[in-house]
């Protein structure tokens, strides 16, 4: 285990160190002490690593990882895994806003709850949120699954292309062009998958689904406003 | 005296200045269809432009150089404030940011191939890097956009530059628009999206809003690019003068500032014809700010919008920018709207020079499309040798100017060595009408 | 566009660190906004008097005689305590108007920052760090405080640009945001009689409060209603003499964070500012809702939010 203490390391060298690991590199195991909220820790990763983040971070931390593990022992905050490619980031506090934005690829494992805008624009991660998410999440979601174990708030899934929503708990509104839709085998079984991938207690049989309506697909005045 | 009706003088008819044809004709199309027009390009209203600028040659007082024999450097480093590597360019004449999607894999490949022949840069647009245009691009600037499409830090790291995009000329405050025809099986695996349905680009980044969330998202960038590559911001020509302070306080490189002229693969008439500013009217403000900050040439201001020859290029160097880039410039002198394919236009309803359904992928320049028969009309090779020989003849009229204005470096014109034809034009430009030594807001006079 | 912290202590044996908290706080948003930096701090409260803090941008001579000439002219006696630019007058309880009148007439250039019972407010422009120093914040005690580090968008960095804005007694705003219909609105609050000094636009949020409530609306009615009538976008937080509220508009895109314990309510435009509070780990930590408004008072430390309408 490599220990990397902010304290003392300048964001840059922690960076830096991090991104040089090759995918052969045998020092797999990093840890990060003191990050006490600071942005863009563990960003642009791009070998098989593990990094624990020994405390909370702050914007983009894990931002467009790839292939890395990424596990923060704390909260994190706007952005986290945003554009994330390949690889696991797993929070075992909160995430602000953004999570898991655009992200094309790989797993975000959140174990708290997650704030506003969850999975905005999303294009193929999985998120899997142990709490509630915020407003506004799976905002415009292209594809990949979001896993809500919890609650949802206002406008879930606003102007979603195929992306998959699947909320145990309440949902407080659907946003445009999002409805529930049919669990089927299938989902079971890709849920179950999903549940599991995220350390989750919960049967795949308590959640519902939801996704586009897509009536928003092609223009049409009716469905502006 | 008689009364003679058939005979006496008549009312001609008088067609409405306001309620004009083409006006007319949009509300009946409009009231038929319910849907607003969506097009691509850049304004077509006629506004105050560097045409109504003049540049003041040397003759007793100043002393010309000799065209052709005695230099006239044109070269332009961009980046040079936080990058370890800035672009240094041999013409400050750069190819503005175009989408794969709107334009064809031969295009691209084309814009890469003459960029570099002429040493200068190319960008990437909303939809991602092709293989084309790295593979043919010396020096190519990646965008950043808020749609995201077919982003990845692979390419992010293959970019010579990152370019922010905030907002463009043709649609200040507002997304794209890619309508379902255009979307192949390439384009919608690139953007991750299903075939054939309209793509709406974001008017808002997904993870950050306003200049101290940006602030951030450049740490970011730079972290994961490790602080080698320049990072531009681009703006919409809207409020100049705040943007670029801002844009500059949030810690960018380059200003990209692109006004109302600039061009666009498809948006909303609308929106092209009635939101952002001339070009022309951008420029000062946009100095003003680097200057406010003590910032002016060390963050670089690239103007575009409405860029079209040697004095344009010249005209912008003289109001305060670094460079230029071009846009619609460049599909020109591919070949887009030629006249040769006037049979062509016309079967799509319209005519050479008006063709602007660039989103609809029937281009039949074969430029806007992604129909692989129309594409197959453009030649990547003798595209590129095209734009190559447009991009130095470009730089040779300005290099003429510069000369005449006894300059052996383009950079040192100066505001100063032009004159307006018009108040609008020297009231934009902040130069005095021709002839005189006043412009409208001048300090210490009143209009 | 901005940084935004707060602390509301529960724990009363922390008052004296209140200074030195949040001006550890502000420093950390220095990146959010690096132009200039102010904070509102309320003090303890002494029953016969009330407090007006003032700046001069030549405070040498305006504070000079300041102090004897308001004791004159009010006909009872004043105190007056000058840091750096500002200088905080202890005036006779129920005597601020006339004192705010008096002070007005004596020298018009000396600005009024803050009016109250306990609440002082400095601003100035710079760095959060040389604010801080200025002023000394880190030696203030107090109950409560809030504070701001700006980043100018479309306006001037002046010190009447910088935050709070005081909005009535012991009332005041701190804003991290862009407000997109200020021009209109300022132009209706100035026929109104509010008096409005800059082109801030969060100047124009402050006295849309101040009006609301001289018409007869709570403090918490006045955020209400800001959120029907003012446009954009805008995290708020506003001290009182009791406590701090928040609020953020419906579409909620400007960051914020709140942590709390047994001893305070902690607010922060991000969670780096408040990595250093003590038991932060321990803390709840969570994000204010959207058109949602938050209050924490002295008067019931519980924590109340109420839904807007």
């Amino acid at each position: 285990m490599q220990t990397i203490d902010m304290a003392n390391t300048p964001l840059r060298d922690l960076n830096a160190t991090l991104q040089a690991q090759a995918e052969a590199t045998n020092q797999t195991a990093w840890e990060i002490v003191n990050p006490k909220g600071s942005h863009a820790i563990a960003v642009g990763l791009d070998a098989e690593i593990e990094v624990t983040v020994k405390g909370s971070t702050g914007y983009y931390c894990g931002g467009m990882n790839k292939l890395a593990t990424i596990n923060v022992h704390g909260s994190v905050g706007p952005g986290v895994a945003e554009n994330m490619m390949s690889g696991t980031v797993i929070i075992d506090g909160d995430a602000s806003q953004y999570a898991g934005a655009t992200g094309h690829g790989g797993t975000l494992i959140i174990k708290g709850n997650a704030s506003s805008r969850c999975g905005i624009s999303m294009k193929g991660i999985d998120i899997i949120v142990h709490g509630n998410v915020g407003h506004m999440s799976a905002f415009m979601a292209q594809s990949g699954n979001l896993v809500v174990c919890g609650d949802a708030g206002d406008a879930l899934g606003d102007s979603i292309y195929e992306a998959r929503l699947f909320v145990r708990g309440s949902v407080k509104s659907l946003g445009a062009d999002c409805i529930e839709k049919d669990m089927r085998p299938e989902h079971i079984a890709l849920l179950t998958d999903l549940l599991e991938r995220g350390g989750c207690d919960a049967k795949p049989e308590e959640f519902k689904r939801y996704g586009s309506a897509r009536q928003l697909y092609n223009f049409n005045i009716d469905n502006a406003y | 005296m008689k009364d003679d009706h058939t005979s006496a003088p008549r009312t001609v008819p008088i067609q409405s200045a306001t309620f004009s044809n083409p006006v007319n004709a949009e509300i009946r199309r409009a009231a038929a269809t319910g849907i607003y027009d969506i097009r691509g390009g850049g304004a077509k209203r006629k506004v105050p432009h560097f045409d109504d600028l003049l540049f003041l040659g040397a003759s007793i007082s100043r002393y010309p150089l000799e065209g052709y024999r005695e230099a006239c450097d044109t070269s332009v480093t961009l980046g040079t404030r936080y990058a370890k590597n800035p672009i240094k360019l041999d013409i400050p004449i750069t190819i503005a940011g175009m989408s794969f999607g709107a334009l064809s894999g031969a295009a691209k490949e084309a814009l890469g191939r003459g960029a570099t022949l002429a040493g200068t840069s190319t960008t990437t647009g909303d939809g991602g890097m092709t293989p084309e245009e790295r593979g043919h691009s010396k020096t190519l600037v990646y965008q950043y956009l808020p749609s995201r499409y077919g982003m990845n830090p692979d390419d992010l790291r293959r970019a010579d530059a990152i370019e922010v995009v905030v907002g463009q000329g043709a649609k200040p405050g507002g997304g794209g628009m890619l309508l379902g025809q255009k979307i192949t099986d390439r384009v919608a695996n690139m953007r991750n999206l299903p075939k054939g349905i309209d793509q709406r680009s974001a008017c808002r980044h997904p993870d950050w809003t306003g200049p101290d969330d940006l602030e951030i998202k450049i740490l970011e960038l730079r972290e994961i690019t490790g602080w080698k590559v320049p990072i531009y911001i681009k703006v919409g020509g809207a409020r100049p003068y705040f943007d670029t302070t801002l844009a500059v306080k949030a810690g960018a490189d380059v200003v990209v500032l692109d006004g109302m002229q600039g061009g666009t693969a498809a948006t909303q008439d609308v929106f092209i014809e009635n939101v952002g500013m001339p070009t022309l009217a951008c420029i000062r403000e946009a100095v003003r700010a680097l200057e406010d900050l003590g910032m002016h040439r060390e963050v670089q201001l690239i103007v575009s919008g409405g860029i079209r020859t040697g004095a344009d290029v010249a005209k912008c160097m003289a109001l305060g920018a670094d460079a230029v880039s071009i846009g619609t410039a460049a599909l020109i002198a591919l070949g887009d709207n030629d006249p040769k394919w006037e049979a062509e236009y016309q079967k799509l309803g319209t005519t050479a020079g008006a063709y602007d359904d660039w989103h609809e992928g029937n281009d039949p320049a074969g430029i806007s499309t992604q129909n692989p028969d129309l594409a197959s009309r453009l030649d990547p090779v003798e595209g590129g040798r095209r734009l190559r020989n447009y991009l130095k003849v470009m730089t040779l009229e300005a290099q003429t100017i510069a000369r005449a204005c006894g300059k052996n470096k383009l950079h040192n014109l100066e505001p100063e060595d032009l004159c307006a034809l018009t108040m609008e034009a020297a009231a934009m430009a902040k130069v005095p009408l021709a002839g005189t030594d006043w412009w409208p807001g001048k300090p210490g006079t009143t209009f | 566009m901005c940084g935004i912290v707060g602390l509301f202590l529960k724990d009363r044996s922390l008052e004296p660190q209140l200074g030195s908290l949040l001006t550890d706080m502000l420093i950390t948003m220095t990146d959010r906004g690096p132009d200039s930096a102010g904070i509102a701090i309320y003090g303890e409260e002494n029953a016969n008097i009330s407090k007006l803090t003032v700046q001069s941008d030549t405070p040498d001579q305006a504070f000079a005689t300041l102090e004897a000439d308001l004791g004159t002219a009010l006909g009872s006696p004043v105190h007056l305590r000058r840091k750096d630019t500002h200088a905080v007058l202890n005036i006779p309880r129920g005597q601020l108007i006339a004192a705010r009148a008096a002070l007005a007439a004596l020298n018009p250039d000396i600005r009024v920052m803050s009016a109250g019972d306990t609440v002082e407010i400095y601003k100035e422009v710079g760095l959060p760090k040389e604010v801080a120093a200025r002023f000394d914040l880190r030696a203030m005690s107090g109950t409560h405080g809030i504070g701001h580090t700006r980043m100018a968008t479309e306006s001037m960095v002046t010190t009447m640009g910088a935050h709070p804005f005081n909005t009535g007694p012991d009332q005041c705003l701190v804003h991290n945001g862009s407000l997109s219909n200020h021009n209109r609105l300022r132009r209706k609050l100035q026929r109104e009689g509010i008096h409005i000094e800059t082109e801030n636009d969060t100047e124009v949020g402050a006295a849309y409060l101040t009006w609301r409530m001289q018409n007869g609306a709570t403090l918490g009615e006045a955020l209400k209603s800001s959120l029907n009538d003012l446009d954009g976008f805008f995290t708020f937080l506003v001290g009182t003499k009791d406590g701090f509220g928040v609020v953020r508009d419906p579409i909620a895109c400007k960051p914020a964070v709140m942590a709390e314990t047994d001893q305070y309510v902690a607010f922060g435009s991000e969670y780096r500012a408040l990595v250093n509070l003590p038991g932060i780990e321990q803390a709840r930590v969570w994000e204010p809702e959207p058109a949602t408004v938050y209050f924490w008072s002295h008067a019931d430390t519980s924590t109340p939010t109420e839904k807007a309408a």
